[in-house]
């Protein structure tokens, strides 16, 4: 019950919002203009009317929504613009009014004075008020109400202004249909545009970091250095350690895990998709695919304790019953599990390209008498090899960029080796590590956290672009 | 000259096929299909066909659509055997010897009885490749230089050799549609089969590479025995001798293609020639 009316409260509160409004006003508009075009689109559109001149230009619905979303979108400019820029005004108004005050402050002494009067004024939180400050907020206060009326007049009034105006300009010759069009369009081009200036907003952001990091660090230090130790004191001045950090052995270790998890699951997920999609009746099949699937929905956490717990112990139980030493976090161990986890994306992405090979194609080496292995190994693999080659490349990016398998089960040593049962860290681990601890953010090894990954980054990406590439290369040639 | 009777349990279509036999043309049987059901699961493809393919001579099969032409034709070679639920009961003999027979390698029988399709077919591998293939899988010649010249022969038997002999690595695929089909004929010739069973070959093709291909089929003649499905009527009179109408999975009249065309003894034959329905 008690939800429910928490619901209900939240849903009335939403209606009387500038939002909420501006939303009522715009079904208002959508069914007062759906009236009004009805009225003329009966009128002169009942029987034949083509090629009149009085033809109506769009059915009622396209009018109706035009007025509506006239009604909405300035009136949501608006207030997303309002939101945006209002703190700053308040900023700027609260500065100029004590600058005679702030002028004497130190430049902390002032940020603070102006966070109090904003906390004070929003939360009640009685920071450290002094009278100053109080009276601050008290101004504070009536800005912000002042700003409060600025914004539900100026959506509501917006709204309806422009909201009129369309109405008033609908008759039958207004080309509604190819308003709304151009609006939706609009719409569509933005949300493309957000989602791509997010992905460059993180990589600058990376970029940036990265670049700071490389003021304290030499990039072809860091590139090509062969020791990575990133303990750099914690404190100015206390006596330890000066970092190395050389990413050649994070490399390494990334490089040797996913060498071995390719090795799994390169042959592992390309024959079942082979035995899948050639040899499997279509009963076993629509039974065996989706279990191979739920490979890849298990969380890559569950896969992480499975190298740990079972996988590890195994390994080196077998290695020491034959006289080797192996790593309790061993590269093989994280690696193979790693494999397993690859296996669905390498087989269900060769189980999809094989599929398109076209049927003419082996009906062409069956009917010279090919068998079925001779027709697969020279006719449909080749044939799908682009494919297969951009599968394999997605799968290695994967592994690259997984984390929390190695997080879990490779060592955080930095060992620069090759020895599969020794233990080695990861671009990924190295990360993780970095980011969690208590470091100030400016610091060396913190920032090491974005040339990482900014590293990483470069890796995947060209290994992206490559697969593209191949696939696009060699699409043209069947078909 | 042989003929079965057609439909042997429906007198009335039995009255009306009447095998008119022209002893000049008589020659041996190739293959021949007696009492051939075909069903797709529950589905019934073919009736009960009897039909002889006569050696070294183009048999053509036409009717409408979905009459079961195209699967009889698939039946010659087997190729149905790639499709599950596709089953095949009666005898299909070839040179007396039962295809269906347990004992009989369904591989050295497609090797026998070559297949060209509907749509050009080429691997994505080179033109010298494609026509290497049969002969390569089949072990049919033993050294580099035998297979360049099983390569050439055979692309010059399919009338393609003049114009890609000097570009033998490039793509197959990169040819034009009509080399591509010329292609694929090269490459079933490769194979030394003794009969080529043609899905009709040309109608992915335009007129000017369709009258190539025609041309080819009449010169293969001599050395092959060709069974052809076509939907075109003119293309059946022009390239083949003898001519079986289908029609709703049975065949309907059988015989030489000039007495089909121009004294049809069914009149469902006649219909369908005329352009009344199909």
């Amino acid at each position: 019950m008690h939800v429910l009316l928490d619901i209900i409260q939240g849903l009335i509160g939403l209606l009387l919002s500038p939002l909420g409004i501006v939303g009522l006003l715009a079904i208002l508009g959508y069914y007062l203009t759906l009236k009004k075009a009805r009225s003329f689109y009966k009128s002169n559109h009942s029987g034949d009317t083509k090629g009149n001149e009085n033809n109506v230009h769009s059915l009622p619905f396209y009018s109706a929504t035009y007025v509506a979303l006239q009604v909405l979108v300035p009136a949501i400019v608006f207030l997303i613009a309002y939101n945006i820029a209002a703190p700053f005004i308040y900023h700027s108004l609260l500065s100029t009014a004590y600058e005679s005050h702030l002028s004497s402050l130190s430049q902390f002494q002032a940020k603070n004075f102006i966070d109090s009067a904003f906390a004070l004024t929003k939360d009640n939180i009685p920071a450290q008020s002094s009278k100053l400050i109080t009276e601050a907020s008290v101004y504070l206060g009536s800005l912000m109400e002042t700003g409060h009326y600025i914004k539900w007049g100026g959506a509501i009034l917006l709204a309806s202004i422009v909201g009129a105006l369309a109405y008033n300009r609908v008759s039958p010759a207004l080309r509604a249909r190819n308003r709304v069009e151009r609006i939706v369009k609009a719409g569509l081009i933005i949300c493309s545009i957000i989602a791509v200036l997010t992905t460059i907003g993180i990589v600058l952001s990376l970029l940036f970091e990265s670049l700071r990091f490389f003021q304290k660090v030499p990039i072809n230090e860091f590139l090509f250095g062969m020791h990575w130790s990133p303990q750099t004191s914690i404190r100015p001045g206390q006596v330890s350690a000066q970092g190395a950090f050389g990413a050649i052995p994070l490399l390494a270790g990334t490089l040797l895990i996913t060498f071995i998890a390719m090795l799994v699951a390169g042959p592992v997920g390309l024959m079942s998709a082979i035995f899948l999609s050639e040899y499997a009746s279509p009963k076993f099949r629509s039974f065996a695919k989706p279990v191979l699937e739920v490979l890849a929905g298990i969380p890559t956490v569950v896969y992480g304790f499975f190298a740990v717990l079972t996988i590890a112990p195994l390994i080196r139980g077998w290695g020491e019953s034959i006289g080797l030493t192996v790593a309790s976090e061993s590269a093989l161990a994280a690696g193979l599990v790693m494999g397993i986890m690859i296996i669905p994306l390498v087989s269900s992405l060769s189980d999809d390209v094989i599929n398109a090979v076209p049927q003419s194609m082996r009906d062409g080496s069956y009917g010279l008498g090919a068998t079925k292995s001779e027709t697969i190994r020279q006719v449909v693999l080749p044939a799908a090899l682009p494919g297969i080659v951009s599968a394999m490349l997605l799968a290695v990016s994967r592994a690259i960029g997984e984390t929390m398998i190695v997080v879990m089960a490779a060592g955080l040593a930095a060992n620069l080796t090759i020895n599969p049962l020794e233990a080695v860290t990861t671009v990924t681990v190295q990360i993780v590590t970095l980011l969690v601890g208590d470091q100030e953010f400016d610091s060396a090894k913190t920032l090491a956290a974005f040339a990482l990954g900014l590293l990483l980054f470069v890796i995947t990406l060209i290994l992206n672009i490559i697969a593209l590439r191949v696939v696009q290369k060699y699409r043209e040639e069947y078909e | 000259m042989e003929i079965q009777p057609i439909m042997s349990e429906d007198t009335e279509k039995q009255q009306a096929v009447s095998p008119l036999q022209h002893e000049e043309n008589q020659s041996s049987v190739k293959m021949s299909g007696k009492n051939v059901n075909v069903f797709y699961g529950e589905k019934q493809a073919l009736f009960d066909i009897n039909l002889d393919i006569t050696a070294n001579s183009v048999t053509s099969l036409i009717g409408p659509s979905g009459c079961g032409k195209s699967t009889f034709l698939r039946c010659l070679n087997r190729m149905n055997d790639v499709i599950d639920i596709c089953k095949v009961e009666g005898d299909i003999h070839l040179d007396g010897e039962d295809i269906y027979d347990d004992h009989l390698d369904v591989v050295e029988l497609r090797a026998r009885v070559g297949m060209v399709f509907q749509k050009p077919n080429p691997f994505p591998k080179s033109i010298y490749d494609n026509v290497a293939y049969g002969p390569r899988i089949h072990g049919l010649v033993q050294t580099e230089p035998d297979l360049d010249n099983l390569v050439e022969s055979s692309l010059q038997k399919a009338g393609l050799w003049d114009e890609v002999k000097n570009r033998l690595q490039d793509a197959g695929t990169g040819l034009s549609g009509g080399q591509q089909q010329r292609l694929c004929i090269a490459r079933a010739i490769a194979t030394k089969p003794d009969v080529i069973l043609m899905d009709e070959p040309c109608s992915a093709l335009d007129p000017i590479a369709t009258a190539t291909i025609e041309e080819l089929i009449d010169e293969l003649r001599a050395n092959y025995t060709i069974v052809i499905v076509t939907h075109s009527m003119q293309q059946a009179a022009r390239v083949s001798q003898r001519t079986a109408f289908f029609h709703l999975g049975k065949v309907i009249e059988e015989g030489q293609t000039t007495q089909i065309f121009t004294n049809p003894q069914n009149e469902k034959t006649q219909d369908y020639i005329t352009g009344r329905f199909g």
